[in-house]
């Protein structure tokens, strides 16, 4: 009988199943229900009555903080009035513990490796860094893990991303991420597996990175190996036991493909779809742009703030270009604060904005006018979605992001720097 | 027997054609208004209760938002997809949109053909052409939510969440 991948051993251990394999249909419980504002938004909610554990769940309001408007302002308050009925412990208002859910989670490591997570936002497979089986569910799906403690899932086949090798200087997860939907495409229905020789080197943020954005090639879950240098940093947040899934040696996938980290250069995907559409920079280099958006919880990490100061140290942003950075959540703000890039990015021009998921989805601070151009390192550039759907939205990493604010039209960071990135 | 007028859209169709992000606080009857107004303007105004929509691979890309209760509104009895999103698939069964996958669906309609639809054996068929296609199996379970109307009736009958929606 053949060995089971990550997601498949974690939808038997909490299905009480022995095994589980491509084609069935798992009913698991839930370890964790991240709720959000936009749960509570009042055309949206659904008034909720009991829930199943209240240690269970996490409350974090993320898509319009600090409140944007008198509709969010008033989920805010209703959303504060649950956490009360229900005695929710972990709740992240507006303060300093605000932030994206899925980066809040990575902070405060309440994503627990081989544990069931499930939030209604697309991204949540971003704790698939993390060993968990996370993913987004519906809004009504979400209730139901609140109020059942359980939810479904349709178990998919897994691709298994085999890495190796190292990243270039000027090469993220990000490029990483553009070259896997450029390559191969749409992933809807599968699972995505990564793990390898690389791991080690591939630090938690950018993981982080790949997870999330693996809700771009419509993949079900999307899920790291565990490592040391996983286990130890969710040991350094969080007390509580856990058990990490490993795959079986043995496990059945649809594919194994191999990918050289070494090999990986920086890519732009062309506006509407990221799905086989990435270029090298050079080939879009030149194009004029109005705003550089450098956030989200699949960018808006210490490492990306980080890369975007470098790139931008002791430069200034070209007249006409609006920089726009927001960091994932407000440690992150405070840790870059510490280091010195927000500092690095405000001499050069950028305004950094509070954590919030805010103009990756046209929330708000920095939307779109008609016939606009973007360059963003966020989770998506489909049409309309920051903004007017006459805007064009270019999507590549915070380097390429933070070198074409510079430049005042997209560049590679290696250009700007004269090289010598 | 499920049968309708189709229209037909292509691959990777995302939510946010149709429920664009400025309108995801703005109620039902708003954002059914608003469905693929970037891509296909005026479409909302041609589309029948009734009517079929064929899409092609990876149909319903993208976000959690209620994006399939928008089609559900709209009327339309089944969306047939060469492969749909999980996350919309989540939602058509949580919103009680119809959504089967169906290898072969997109070159097998012409837009204005019909469709009929049997779930006795998730079979499609093009009553202009005759051409049959088999459709992807629901677990029962799903398929229950889906043509009755979704997962909320089911939270109020077992008294979890409060009857009607936006108390508060």
């Amino acid at each position: 009988m053949a060995g089971m991948t990550i997601v498949e051993k974690i939808f038997a251990r909490n299905s009480g199943e022995e095994r589980v394999q491509p084609g069935d249909f798992a009913v698991v419980d839930v370890d964790l229900a991240v709720m959000l504002d936009m749960s509570f938004l009042a055309t949206e909610r659904r008034h909720i009555l009991k829930v199943h554990a209240s240690d269970k769940i996490a409350v974090i309001f993320d898509h319009m903080v600090p409140a944007a408007d008198k509709r969010s302002a008033e989920a805010h308050a209703y959303g504060r009035d649950f956490v009360r009925r229900f005695g929710i412990r972990r709740f992240h208002d507006v303060g300093p513990e605000q932030g994206i859910s899925h980066a809040v989670v990575a902070d405060r490591a309440y994503a627990l490796p081989g544990t069931v997570l499930v939030c209604s936002d697309s991204h949540t497979c971003a704790s698939g860094a993390f060993n968990c089986a996370a993913r987004g569910i519906g809004a009504p799906d979400l209730l139901a893990a609140v109020t059942l403690g359980q939810t479904w899932f349709r178990v998919g086949e897994t691709i298994r991303y085999d890495l190796s090798g190292r990243l270039q200087q000027g090469v993220s997860a990000k490029d990483v991420f553009l070259y896997l939907a450029g390559a191969w495409g749409h992933h809807t229905n599968q699972n995505v597996e990564f793990g390898g020789p690389a791991l080690p080197g591939l630090g938690i943020d950018a993981r982080r990175t790949l997870a999330a954005m693996s809700a771009e090639l419509s993949a079900e879950f999307a899920t790291f190996e565990p490592d040391d240098r996983l286990i130890d940093y969710v040991r350094e947040r969080n007390l509580a036991p856990f058990t990490p899934q490993y795959p079986d040696e043995d496990a059945q996938y649809a594919e194994r493909r191999a990918v050289n980290l070494d090999e990986i250069q920086p890519l732009v995907a062309l506006p509407d779809s990221v799905i086989r559409n990435s270029v090298p920079v050079d080939e879009v280099a030149g194009e004029p742009i109005q705003q550089a958006f450098i956030g989200s919880c699949a960018n808006g990490t210490l490492e990306d703030l980080a890369e975007a100061a470098r790139v931008v140290k002791g430069r200034k942003i070209a007249p006409g270009v609006r920089f726009l950075v927001t960091p994932a959540t407000q440690a992150v703000f405070s840790a870059a604060l510490r280091w010195g890039y927000i500092a690095t990015l405000m001499e050069a021009g950028a305004v950094v904005t509070p954590a919030t998921c805010g103009a990756c989805f046209g929330g708000h601070m920095g939307v779109l006018g008609p016939g606009e151009t973007c360059i963003t390192a966020s989770t998506r550039n489909f049409k309309g979605r920051m903004g007017d759907p006459s805007a064009k939205i270019y999507m590549a990493s915070p380097a390429t992001v933070a070198a074409s604010a510079i430049a005042g039209h997209i560049a590679s960071a290696d250009e700007t720097a004269g090289g010598a990135a | 027997m499920i049968s309708g007028t189709v229209w037909k859209f292509g691959d990777d169709i995302n939510t946010d054609l149709m429920l664009p992000g400025p309108l995801l606080f703005a109620g039902e009857e708003a954002q059914k208004r608003a469905v693929f107004s970037a891509n296909r303007p005026g479409w909302v105004d041609q589309v029948q209760v009734g009517d079929i929509i064929v899409g092609g691979l990876n149909f319903g890309m993208g976000s959690s938002r209620p994006a399939a209760r928008s089609l559900r509104n709209l009327g339309i009895a089944a969306l047939l997809a060469e492969s749909i999103n999980g996350l919309f698939f989540r939602n058509a069964v949580n919103f009680g949109l119809l959504a089967l996958e169906c290898p072969g669906i997109h070159a097998a309609f012409e837009e204005g053909q019909t469709a009929e639809v049997s779930l006795a054996d998730f079979t499609v068929r093009n009553r202009d052409t005759a051409a049959l296609l088999k459709a992807q199996p629901i677990p029962a379970m799903l398929l229950d939510l889906m043509i009755q109307g979704g997962l909320y009736p089911h939270l109020e009958r077992e008294g979890l969440i409060e009857p009607k929606a936006g108390r508060g």
